[in-house]
């Protein structure tokens, strides 16, 4: 079987349609990453002991066991104890929940690279705790952790493909779909494989930007 | 209750897929890493180009899309895989790919002196790698194949999608048949995790092994 470009051509709009599901999942996948290491962050330098421990080896257990089987968990699983989420949604949530355990390490470790100084001023300036994560920690600990925060939103995305499995009608799904109608697999395969790879390219560069951008603190 | 230990005996079955699937995808990992990983510090640039390339493409493009590529192009091209065949080949290159930068980045973290050194006592490029680099930049390597390693494991669940009967194959298989959805999956994911902890205890082990003796030698 050859290449052929008419096939391509003739293809093509149903493939952009499935990189439009791709890029919202990521997108919105990616904020909830952000939000959800945050909080498993936060939570993990508690001083109740109790809540620390068990969101350490919660995030311990979802960084353990495969994405594909917490999507079908989250996906099969909630509606039988009445939590009914569009595929979608059920894909959002498990790749930010996911990704939200490997992001929770770079905030702790941006976090424990703000200076102990820092931290003793903000108490010689009375601030409460609130104001001193808001205004004195956060802002010093997040730009220098935003290529690494990156780099997990690059994973993350050539993870979506994983989507398909529970019916998200994202980029591999719709190939998938052609590929069995036509019964054609090289085309849309390779083209799927040709968009990944352009995009995490081009991603090398923004990562190389954001690098030379955040990646040191000023003083 | 009979019923119930029928189907946990399907799910340890596919448990032994599972660990079938990850050690022989290590093992291809491992020298695609060595391979890919040498290349890129190699003195040849064809031999640089070659290793470069690889690693920008099975990093690039996700293990999902070259898994199915594996499976369902590289047939028309004349090569057929059995489910198995692809899973191993799709895995070890890809996660080859990750480990190769870790061997590199070990290489060239040791020492100068210790490059020096080789140079000093007559040994040749390959003796002193054998001697000299490698059995330091090794213990430097091994944390990191640990969760390259972990990796592999969590990503042999996509292989379940091109039919092969792994952990996440038969949770589906038992959801279908019960009906039941929580027992499966919870069952998968402990195992699967508990597989996880096996292989981080096993990596600390050796490092503790393969650390003796070096005392002096690292800082």
């Amino acid at each position: 079987m050859e290449w052929d470009w008419n096939f391509v051509r003739e293809i093509m709009p149903t493939l952009i349609q499935g990189v439009k599901i791709t890029i919202l999942a990521t997108v919105l996948g990616s904020i909830l990453a952000a939000i959800v290491g945050l909080a498993i962050a936060l939570a993990r330098r508690s001083p109740n002991r109790a809540l620390s421990r068990s969101v350490g080896w919660f995030a311990e257990f979802i960084r353990g066991t495969p994405l594909l089987v917490q999507l079908y968990f989250i996906f099969y699983v909630l509606p039988d104890i009445g939590i009914l989420l569009p595929p979608l949604v059920a894909g959002v949530i498990g790749l930010g929940l996911h990704y939200g355990t490997y992001t929770a390490e770079v905030y702790r470790a941006g976090i424990d690279n703000v200076p102990r100084g820092q931290w003793e001023a903000a108490k010689a300036c009375n601030l409460s705790g609130r104001h001193t994560w808001t205004h004195i920690i956060l802002p010093q600990a997040i730009p220098p952790m935003i290529p690494a925060l990156a780099n997990y939103f690059i994973a993350m995305f050539k993870e979506t493909p994983l989507l398909s499995a529970i019916t998200v009608l994202e980029l591999m799904n719709q190939a998938k779909s052609v590929a069995n109608t036509y019964y054609r697999y090289i085309e849309p395969m390779t083209l799927v494989g040709a968009f990944f790879l352009v995009i995490s390219l081009c991603s090398v560069v923004l990562l190389r930007w954001l690098e030379h951008r955040y990646g040191r603190i000023e003083r | 209750m009979t019923q119930w230990s029928g189907y946990l005996g399907l799910i340890l079955q596919g448990a032994l897929v599972t660990i079938e699937l990850t050690l022989m995808g290590s093992v291809l990992a491992l020298v695609m890493a060595f391979l890919a990983g040498m290349g890129r510090v190699s003195r040849f640039f064809i031999v640089r180009a070659l290793a470069t390339i690889y690693i920008e493409f099975f990093r690039g493009t996700s293990i999902f899309v070259q898994l199915f590529w594996a499976y369902f192009v590289l047939p028309f091209a004349g090569l057929s895989l059995t489910p198995l065949q692809a899973g191993v080949l799709a895995l070890g290159l890809n996660v080859g790919a990750y480990a190769a930068e870790v061997v590199r980045g070990a290489i060239l973290s040791v020492g100068r002196e210790q490059y020096e050194a080789c140079t000093a006592l007559n040994l040749g490029r390959w003796q002193g790698m054998r001697h000299v680099i490698l059995p330091q930049a090794l213990l430097v390597m091994l944390p990191t194949f640990g969760n390259n390693a972990i990796e592999l494991l969590k990503a042999t669940s996509v292989v379940s999608l091109i039919s092969l009967a792994d952990l996440t194959f038969q949770a589906q298989v038992v959801r279908s048949q019960t009906g039941s959805t929580l027992m499966p999956f919870v069952s998968v994911l402990v195992i699967y995790f508990g597989l996880a902890l096996i292989i981080s205890w096993g990596i600390r082990s050796l490092e503790r092994r393969m650390a003796r003796g070096l005392d002096g030698v690292r800082a």
